[in-house]
């Protein structure tokens, strides 16, 4: 006879309500390590769906996801002409935020080397890839721009010519790919005035100059457009990319790059870590002690109904001591409802979170490992929470059946 | 301590051998002697009557008797065994419990969440018996108290007096050598109640359990072998059936 499953068929009602809460505590125990999951892989996705051998990034920064990196445009070629490079992209990278729809929208905004890199790496759910060098783009679905809708981004309108799925940046935000000349319009796009005053301000420094004075042809070049000014460098890359030639080594290549002064390298999983220590480290430590917070209080919950179903079982506890009841039926019964409760509140959890993680803004990923980790605590705590009702059943004196 | 026979005059061992019980609760200024050197032999298949009133003791020699409530001195032998010297345990007591007691108290003292039928089968079912075998006997013993018919409702479900022959179903149910109850008839009618003791003389009878019945149902006393009346925490015995003693 199972006495535990008696005595909840007798309790139903509030057996069921106390499993059900327990449940929503734990899913949200568990959401928490989903939404880690989700961070973690979030911030590692664009270096792992780019797939680059090496980055080589502004000296002593740790990247373009993880800091301002500013690298020349023709580092690529010098990177180009190492000895085991297969290839060199230029990459930007930066994030913007505009107004649509009456709706503030969160761009990652990713440059693509045309005509070298026309976004063939990117998984498409629709559309197709680039196809020129001006005004397409490639967006996340999370973005919530349709095939062919078109955005205005700086000056220009650009049209959604494909569509992917899952490309989000290390915050989150779906990624729109461009050409890195698109790219970099929309990062250095400048109002009129803007420009205009820029223009004013180079006048007047060189009439202020002695070189100006001298030379006046020289202030009516300083106010043409920044484009038309050979001394004026192109705008800057956020790092390169490297695909190494079959064979080659990556040590020696990453030997060779680091060895110039302007510039550090990092391999795919150096950049991946520095990604995950760097900005993950904090995000992970937030939520780890918060999910030890969620968890303690769902352990003294359970530990506090435990007790609570023990005290309304005294009587009968104390009676079945009266009639020899050894120790193990008593405990048999209190552990089997901890474990009853714990598993079910377990179950609920995951079926409940199966259906609500999916509508929340960021990803929550639920993988094996953290499931099973999350099931060894839960058989834990509902052990150790199940004690204090034992403590208290051991405490119980044969003599209370007869008061 | 004085010599003391261990057996009764048919040379079977007593079913219970109660000698020299002392209770004392409390110490110093707060102290309370519950129970006077009580002393009690209850022959295999004698059915004694404890009577008394309130206070006099009664409920702290029946539980003492029971293992519940060790004596402070005194010496309790169950069936030849020692079970009890002063307050130390000669063996498990909650074992000893099981198998050789059987309870019945003033109020039915169900447990609430089994069945009228589970109430009487956990008794046999912690005795090691079978699912199968324990539910027949709690049928056919429930059947012979005529509550065969309440076998699956909850207790709160039950009157009082159908919980009460319930209890005496699940006392009875691993035929004990002993068998305690403290007003088992409070809670039913005068034919019930007289059914209920004479049902405790035959299984007293058939099974040479032996039988401590606190009651104050003075209609009834014929049905018992021996007489006890405490007061004052001092044992008496008053008298000895003839009729029904000298089986």
């Amino acid at each position: 006879m199972n006495l535990a499953a008696k005595d909840i068929r007798h309790n139903l009602g509030r057996f069921a309500l106390t499993t059900f809460g327990i449940g929503m505590l734990l899913m949200v125990v568990m959401g928490m390590g989903g939404i880690f999951r989700g961070i973690e892989e979030d911030a590692t996705l664009l270096v792992t769906r780019v797939d680059s051998d090496l980055w080589i990034v502004q000296r002593d920064t740790k990247g373009p996801f993880a800091e301002v990196s500013r690298v020349p445009p023709n580092l690529v070629y010098r990177v180009s002409a190492v000895p085991g490079v297969q290839s060199a992209r230029e990459f930007v990278y930066h994030t913007i935020q505009r107004e649509r729809n009456g709706n503030l929208i969160r761009i990652a905004v990713m440059g693509l080397s045309w005509p070298t890199d026309k976004g063939e790496w990117v998984p498409l759910i629709s559309g197709r890839i680039l196809k020129q060098n001006h005004f397409e783009m490639i967006v996340d679905e999370s973005l919530g721009i349709a095939l062919g809708e078109t955005i205005k981004l700086g000056k220009e309108t650009y049209t959604a010519v494909g569509v992917t799925k899952g490309m989000l940046s290390l915050n989150g935000d779906g990624l729109a790919l461009f050409t890195i000349a698109d790219a970099q319009a929309i990062q250095f796009d400048q109002p009129g005035e803007g420009v205009r005053l820029e223009r004013a301000s180079r006048e007047a420094r060189g009439e202020r100059s002695e070189l100006g004075l001298r030379q006046p042809s020289l202030i009516e070049q300083a106010v043409k457009p920044s484009i038309e000014l050979p001394a004026i460098a192109r705008p800057q890359l956020s790092a390169v990319m490297v695909t190494l030639a079959p064979g080659s080594h990556q040590d020696r290549v990453s030997e060779i790059i680091s060895g110039w002064g302007d510039v550090s390298v990092y391999t795919q999983e150096g950049q991946k870590e520095l990604l995950i220590k760097g900005l993950v480290e904090k995000v992970r430590r937030q939520i780890g002690l918060f999910r030890i917070l969620l968890t303690v209080i769902a352990a003294i919950i359970m530990a506090l109904i435990l007790y609570t179903l023990t005290l309304d079982k005294i009587h009968s506890i104390a009676l079945l001591k009266l009639i020899g009841a050894p120790n193990t039926v008593i405990l048999g019964m209190i552990l089997q409802q901890a474990l009853l409760l714990g598993s079910l509140g377990y179950g609920i959890a995951y079926l409940v979170g199966q259906k609500v993680f999916p509508l929340f803004p960021r990803r929550v990923i639920l993988n094996d490992a953290d499931l099973l980790q999350l099931a060894g605590v839960v058989l834990a705590i509902s052990v150790l929470s199940s004690l204090l009702g034992i403590w208290k059943a051991m405490k119980v004196s044969p003599n209370e059946a007869l008061a | 301590m004085t010599s003391h026979d261990t057996t009764s005059r048919d040379d079977k061992p007593f079913a219970i051998d109660a000698v020299g019980l002392t209770k004392i609760y409390g110490s110093g200024n707060t102290e309370v002697v519950a129970m006077r050197d009580a002393s009690m032999q209850v022959e295999q298949g004698e059915v004694v009557a404890l009577l008394g009133p309130s206070g006099s003791g009664k409920s702290t020699f029946l539980t003492a008797v029971g293992l519940i409530n060790p004596p402070t001195s005194g010496r309790i032998t169950i069936k030849d065994q020692l079970v009890l010297d002063g307050e130390t345990a000669q063996t498990n007591l909650r074992a000893f419990r099981r198998h050789h007691i059987g309870f019945i108290f003033q109020k039915s003292n169900l447990i609430p969440f089994l069945s009228a039928a589970e109430n009487v089968q956990i008794a046999m079912q912690l005795n090691g018996q079978s699912l199968g075998f324990a539910r027949r006997r709690a049928i056919e013993l429930m059947d012979y108290l005529g509550v065969a018919d309440r076998a699956d409702g909850l207790p709160s479900m039950l009157s009082g007096g159908q919980q009460q022959r319930v209890a005496v179903a699940r006392a009875l149910a691993n035929r004990p050598s002993v068998i305690l109850a403290d007003e088992p008839t409070a809670a039913l009618d005068g034919h019930r109640g007289r059914q209920v003791m004479e049902l405790f003389a035959k299984v007293a009878h058939e099974q040479g359990a032996g039988v401590i019945v606190v009651t104050h149902d003075h209609r009834a006393l014929d049905v018992f072998d021996t007489i006890y009346e405490m007061e004052d925490g001092l044992m008496h015995k008053q008298q000895h059936n003839v009729q029904q003693g000298a089986h």
